[in-house]
């Protein structure tokens, strides 16, 4: 099991002139469950989007090796054909697409094969039953007047699709009322249970992890990581918040 | 339809920017003389009034002067271009294995016989300056619909009617290619939908220019009468020389009592044409004039269809996109001319600009006094690509009523590089991203056109969005 995934050293990243994270060190091995919390402004989002390789965020110094690759050089969508997936917190709308035809072209990218579009709407619509998704959102423009509920399904349907060996959510719980977490939580363990991914669940509420199994759970404050610990830091952040970790910090 | 649009791959140039050997049967020389204007008129065997009509025309180009607005047309000289180039064919013919082989391969590569056996009720195919294959499909014939090239039916039992409407809505007075196309108009189509009768299936007219340094005058003239519905879809396209090519077509459509006109384009003329094109409606009461209107080629475009909305209730839309790439000036837009009461119209136009391209958006609205309890809205967003390209708007409202509902509204912005990194979150490359971005703000065009021509449409942003510069 502990086979590393992801290995994070050392990482600085600044973002339009100002430091953010600093001296990150973060090991995720193939099938894990890591929980970053942390208050407002942390950085929290950073790393995710580091991770990803957003360009807007510079790394200052330090290494990412994915799946015993350096990927500090690559792309974006290099990224992505690694394994790497993020869902947004706030996902863009793009008409003239489909959601379906997206993820078909997504995958093809992936894969570089074609798919056969019957065996294909089977598994979209499967996917989307997971996620209490109307079928005809497959249909509708990429998160086009999709509700914030709606979008965060979307975003989880195409990790079920997509199928990545490392899914890093940020805030996807952020805005969503109790049903919806639920739902959103359910389709994050049928990933779990399902495929063998690891998992970045980045997020400031313990909501989505109340029914999800954690493996380690690390406090992020002004850029640091403060404290790594079990699934059960979780429900001490619970109970006391962050006020402990913030303290710490200074 | 054009909800599920796949996402075309691996475009090839060659699918419209191949030469045919120039095998034409008979051209005129250079330039533009009365003497040429005759040579052409006793070629096409014109009917007297016709020939009359031409050298009234040419007088009135002669008079004309050149607009002083707009993009640049120096590079454009009249002495140079060849007005009429008849193609190696016999006579216009209804089987494609009639077609000369090297005409006919040209119309399959750009799918044309493939389209026609799909899903329209008729085509038109003109090459150079004439028509070399005209069909229409018995379930259509039946139902009395006509259509035909305009030579035949000046000639034939349409006679009259071509005679009251041929450039009764663009006379040749109106500007100065206008008058042009008066004096050396050729080739083009004539259609008729009788009273009542809806064309399930849309007619459609491909034109293509093959010869260097010839212009290209096709006439369309369409009559829809009371409470019919007709789709037509004019294609077009030639491949690129280093020597100005000169368009100057005439488009004149007439929509009856409560009848419907779609009328779709998708324009890829090659980057050495001159697209000096004039296209105008007329409506009657409770009548619908539906513009589609892709524009992607040309070096220099200035087109703006007009629609007159002459009957109480009658509508316009005009739906536009237009994509101006490395060297091209493309001056687009529309007019709408109010002139009775409960009218409407609506504009929703997109631009495009890279590699510095020029687009400009021109839009006129004019709400005559009589015109009460009229609405009008316009709306145009602009995409510039990057820093060297160009994007102006530029709408003119001329209200002579205060009892008229008129909204105006314009956007200009970029690409998004938080759109461009949640795509290539996915997989996709920069390149495809930013294409998909671009589908997409085209896609008020996309969703109205059918599929396979959505599909061209997204296949020529791809193009445009891989700097090819051809």
């Amino acid at each position: 099991m502990a086979e590393p995934l992801l290995q994070v050293k050392n990482l600085s990243v600044s973002v339009e002139d100002k430091d953010i994270l600093k001296n990150i060190d973060l090991t995720v091995n193939k099938g894990e469950t890591h929980v970053l919390m942390g208050p407002n402004g942390a950085g929290k989002s950073t790393l995710g989007n580091a991770l990803m390789g957003n360009p807007n965020y510079i790394i200052k110094s330090g290494s990412i090796v994915f799946d015993g690759k350096d990927i500090m050089e690559e792309s974006v969508n290099e990224r992505a054909k690694d394994g790497i997936f993020m869902s947004f917190q706030n996902p863009i709308e793009v008409p003239g697409i489909t959601l379906s035809n997206f993820i078909r072209t997504a995958l093809e990218q992936k894969t570089g094969k074609r798919i056969r579009l019957f065996d294909f709407r089977k598994k979209v619509e499967m996917a989307m039953d997971i996620l209490d998704m109307d079928h005809t959102y497959a249909e509708r423009d990429l998160n086009v007047g999709f509700s914030g509920g709606e979008k965060k399904k979307a975003e989880i349907l195409q990790m079920l699709m997509l199928q990545p060996k490392l899914a890093i959510l940020d805030e996807t719980d952020s805005g969503l009322d109790v049903d919806a977490v639920r739902t959103v939580s359910r389709g994050v363990e049928e990933y779990q249970k399902n495929q063998d991914g690891a998992l970045i669940i980045i997020t400031h509420s313990t909501r989505i992890l109340e029914s999800l199994q954690v493996d380690y759970t690390h406090v992020l404050v002004n850029g640091q990581i403060v404290e790594n610990g079990d699934g059960s830091l979780v429900d001490e952040i619970n109970e006391n918040g962050f006020e402990r970790f913030e303290t710490q910090a200074q | 339809m054009g909800k599920d649009k796949p996402i075309v791959k691996d475009i090839d140039r060659s699918m419209y920017d191949f030469v045919k050997k120039e095998d034409d049967a008979y051209r005129t020389e250079e330039g533009l003389t009365p003497e040429i204007v005759l040579e052409i008129s006793k070629e096409k065997n014109d009917p007297e009034w016709m020939r009359d009509f031409r050298l009234h025309s040419l007088e009135e180009y002669n008079r004309l002067k050149l607009p002083d607005w707009g993009p640049s047309i120096d590079g454009l000289d009249m002495d140079n271009i060849v007005t009429y180039v008849r193609p190696n064919a016999k006579r216009m013919v209804k089987d494609w294995n009639e077609v000369p082989e090297d005409i006919k391969d040209t119309f399959e590569r750009l799918g044309i016989p493939q389209a026609e056996r799909a899903s329209l009720a008729g085509v038109g195919a003109q090459y150079d300056s004439e028509l070399v294959y005209h069909n229409v499909k018995d379930e259509a014939a039946e139902q009395g619909v006509i259509y035909t090239d305009i030579e035949s039916a000046l000639r034939g039992e349409y006679a009259d009617m071509i005679r009251s409407h041929f450039m009764k809505l663009v006379p040749p007075t109106d500007h100065k290619f206008a008058a042009l196309h008066g004096a050396v108009w050729s080739g083009g189509s004539f259609v008729y939908v009788p009273k009542g009768v809806h064309l399930d299936f849309p007619l459609q007219s491909y034109f293509r220019l093959n010869a260097k340094g010839a212009g290209q005058f096709e006439h369309t003239l369409i009559i829809v009468d009371e409470g019919a519905y007709l789709h037509f879809i004019e294609g077009c396209s030639a491949p690129k020389y280093n020597v100005a090519n000169l368009h100057a077509g005439c488009v004149e459509l007439y929509v009856g009592r409560n009848a419907t006109l779609r009328y779709s384009t998708i324009e890829n003329w090659s980057k050495n044409m001159y697209n000096l094109n004039t296209k105008r409606a007329v409506v009657d009461e409770g009548g619908k004039i539906e513009w589609i209107s892709g524009s992607f080629g040309s070096h220099v475009s200035y087109l703006y269809p007009m629609s007159i909305l002459k009957g109480r209730g009658a509508r316009a839309e005009f739906t536009g996109v237009t994509f101006a790439g490395h060297g091209q000036n493309l001056d687009t837009g529309c007019k709408m001319v109010h002139s009775a009461p409960d009218t409407s119209s609506y504009v929703s136009t997109r631009s495009i600009s890279k590699d510095g391209g020029i687009s400009t958006f021109r839009s006129s609205v004019v709400i005559n006094k009589n015109a009460k309890n009229s609405k009008s809205s316009v709306s145009c967003q602009s995409l510039m690509l990057d820093d060297i390209s160009r994007s102006d708007t530029i709408p003119a409202m001329d209200i002579r009523t205060a009892d008229a509902d008129v909204g105006h509204e314009a956007k200009i912005g970029r690409i998004s590089d938080d759109a461009v990194f949640y795509l290539m979150s996915r997989g996709l490359t920069e390149e495809d991203a930013r294409a998909l971005i671009v589908s997409g703000f085209a896609d008020n065009v996309g969703k109205e056109l059918p599929l396979e021509y959505a599909v061209e449409m997204n296949n020529l942003i791809r193009l445009e969005m891989k700097g090819a510069n051809g």
